[in-house]
């Protein structure tokens, strides 16, 4: 018999996606603006310079980027799939043949979309009020995009494989958002990672945000910043892993636990 | 029947908590038909149906959908084929997505190996003015008839309908009838569970009966609880008091009431017991 590509499948729940996404205004402005918004309040409040040509709103932008890639993943995904699971959205899609596995790629293009209008916002807005620079450096860049593509995986994934924690769509929120919220502090996106207890700093280290908020920055901070960093460099090479392993991690732990229903 | 069988159960046995659903359940539909199983609120037809739908486990018995075990551990590949030839129309479903009727049903068309044209089920089941509309500004009768054009949209070979017709008007629900007698005549092999009789009587090659997770009985709608030999009630009125007899033999019966009161009868009826009659004397001796 003949199958039906699942990587087609995918892209079209993909297009499905954005297309709801798009006509739920709410979730729109929540998820592009709120990074927005917050950019605003720090980085107009604490504008204090940090290092030599380096202050603290250009430091808080690299974080907001990296924490776009929780909140258009992670967060709103584990938020809105217990609800999708509430209304039977989910259990209707497990009745037909539609495989798991392209429901999660529609769910990472939404996400790819969600923060790429998000990033969008944020560039725009750092480099006219804040002075963030961009990057001008080709390999810059290229870290740039592998970040956003190995974030924007492992932040999907790991939103898709927290859904299954909150009882219910409506208490989904009051679970999740204080998981974010605890990640965002301890990774370094409100205060200078440097400047957390090291206990903070130690366990922030288990999770993707702290290492995006590092990559983040190594994009968009002047590479003499590097000596500021806890580990005095960057340290790419263990980015890259650490998300990756996130990513392998958050691949089986999704096929593994996924629920269509609520039985 | 000589039609091969679509769905065979024997022995299905679902508890929840110690609370038993569904007790020793036998059934068979075959190809081509229209079964309805037919039962109260609470008998056990969600569950019966879902557990053949592959939503839910069962405690033991056997189960064979299109020859495929709901229930058992297969390749992924294999689930999307079986799933590929099975329509479901769930009995409650809520989601109301920001999508048309016609987004929805081309989106879901494309999961399906040999779909049908999406206009041509779109028109089917009544919602040719309503499909560029909102799926969330549809009614609750319109919302379901969606449903039942999401369940058959993939062509399916075996379709369940789990309570299609619940908050239809009458009119709504004779449209029904006739897109499952389509449907029918078209091949499809279907499920449905109903609790109401004129349903299962209009639609159904055969009709299960369904109380507290037993099945009472399996019967074409004619004969259930005996109905076509049943003793048929006559009543009248004799020196202004209301009478009534039991009879086998009606016409005798009535020739010779004739005789004996001289011509007319007075508030004569002749009646054999609806369905509805034997339906609610199985159901109360159940209980
Ligand atoms: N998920 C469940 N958990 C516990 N009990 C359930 C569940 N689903 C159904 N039941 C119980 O099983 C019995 C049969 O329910 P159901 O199959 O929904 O019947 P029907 O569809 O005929 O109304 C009822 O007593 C119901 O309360
Ligand atoms: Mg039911």
């Amino acid at each position: 018999m003949k199958q039906i590509s699942t990587i087609k499948l995918g892209l079209a729940r993909g297009t499905l996606e954005i297309k709801q996404f798009n006509r739920q205004r709410e979730s729109v402005v929540f998820t592009i603006l709120f990074p927005v918004i917050l950019l605003f309040i720090f980085g107009s409040v604490f504008n204090d310079s940090i290092a030599p040509g380096v202050t603290f709103s250009q430091y808080f932008v690299a974080g907001m980027i990296a924490s776009g890639l929780v909140n258009s993943g992670f967060q709103q995904l584990a938020i809105s799939i217990p609800i999708e699971r509430d209304l039977g959205t989910l259990k209707r899609l497990r009745g037909t043949p539609m495989p798991a596995t392209a429901y999660f790629i529609g769910k990472g293009i939404q996400v790819l979309y969600s923060m790429f209008l998000q990033l969008t916002l944020l560039l725009f807005f750092g480099t006219i009020f804040f002075g963030l620079d961009l990057p001008t450096q080709p390999s810059k860049w290229f870290t740039f995009t592998w970040l956003i593509i190995l974030g924007t995986a492992s932040s999907t994934l790991l939103g898709i494989a927290f859904s299954v924690v909150p009882k219910s769509g409506r208490g989904a929120s009051a679970v999740v958002s204080p998981v974010v919220i605890v990640l965002q502090f301890f990774s370094g996106v409100f205060f200078i990672f440097t400047t957390l207890p090291s206990w903070m700093q130690h366990f922030a280290a288990i999770f993707p945000l702290k290492w995006l908020t590092q990559g983040m920055r190594s994009v968009f901070l002047p590479d003499s910043f590097a000596t500021q960093e806890a580990a005095k460099s960057w340290e790419i090479n263990k980015i890259a892993i650490i998300l990756i392993a996130w990513l392998i991690a958050g691949v089986f732990i999704s096929l593994k636990t996924f629920k269509w229903t609520k039985e | 029947m000589l039609h091969p069988l679509v769905i065979d159960v024997s022995n299905l046995t679902k508890t929840y908590g110690g609370k038993t659903a569904v007790n020793g359940i036998n059934l068979q539909v075959h190809k081509g038909e229209v079964f309805a199983l037919l039962g109260p609120n609470g008998a056990g037809k969600t569950t019966t149906v879902e557990i053949l739908e592959g939503y839910r486990g069962r405690d033991s018995g056997k189960v064979s959908v299109l020859g495929f075990d709901p229930n058992a551990k297969v390749s992924k590949l294999a689930e999307r084929a079986w799933r590929d030839q099975i329509g479901i129309v769930l009995q409650t479903t809520m989601d109301a997505l920001d999508l048309t009727v016609r987004e929805t049903l081309t989106h879901f068309a494309k999961y399906y190996t040999n779909p049908k044209d999406s206009n041509a089920v779109i028109e089917s089941v009544g919602l040719t003015e309503k499909v560029d509309e909102k799926v969330r500004t549809l009614s609750g009768g319109q919302r379901r008839r969606l449903d039942v054009a999401l369940g058959i949209i993939g062509r399916p070979e075996l379709l369940f309908l789990d309570e299609p017709t619940t908050g239809f008007d009458p009119e709504a629900r004779r449209a029904f009838w006739e897109l499952i007698r389509n449907l029918r005549d078209e091949g499809t092999s279907i499920l449905l569970t109903t609790h109401y009789l004129d349903e299962a009587e209009a639609l159904a090659d055969r009709v299960a009966i369904i109380n507290n997770g037993e099945i009472l009985e399996v019967a074409t709608p004619k004969t259930l609880g005996g109905r076509q030999n049943s003793k048929v009630e006559i009543s009248w009125i004799e020196n202004g008091e209301p009478r009534s007899s039991l009879s086998d033999t009606p016409t005798a019966t009535v020739q010779e009431l004739a005789a004996r009161l001289g011509g007319e009868i007075a508030g004569l009826t002749v009646a054999r017991p609806t369905l509805e009659d034997i339906y609610l004397k199985m159901i109360g001796e159940n209980s």
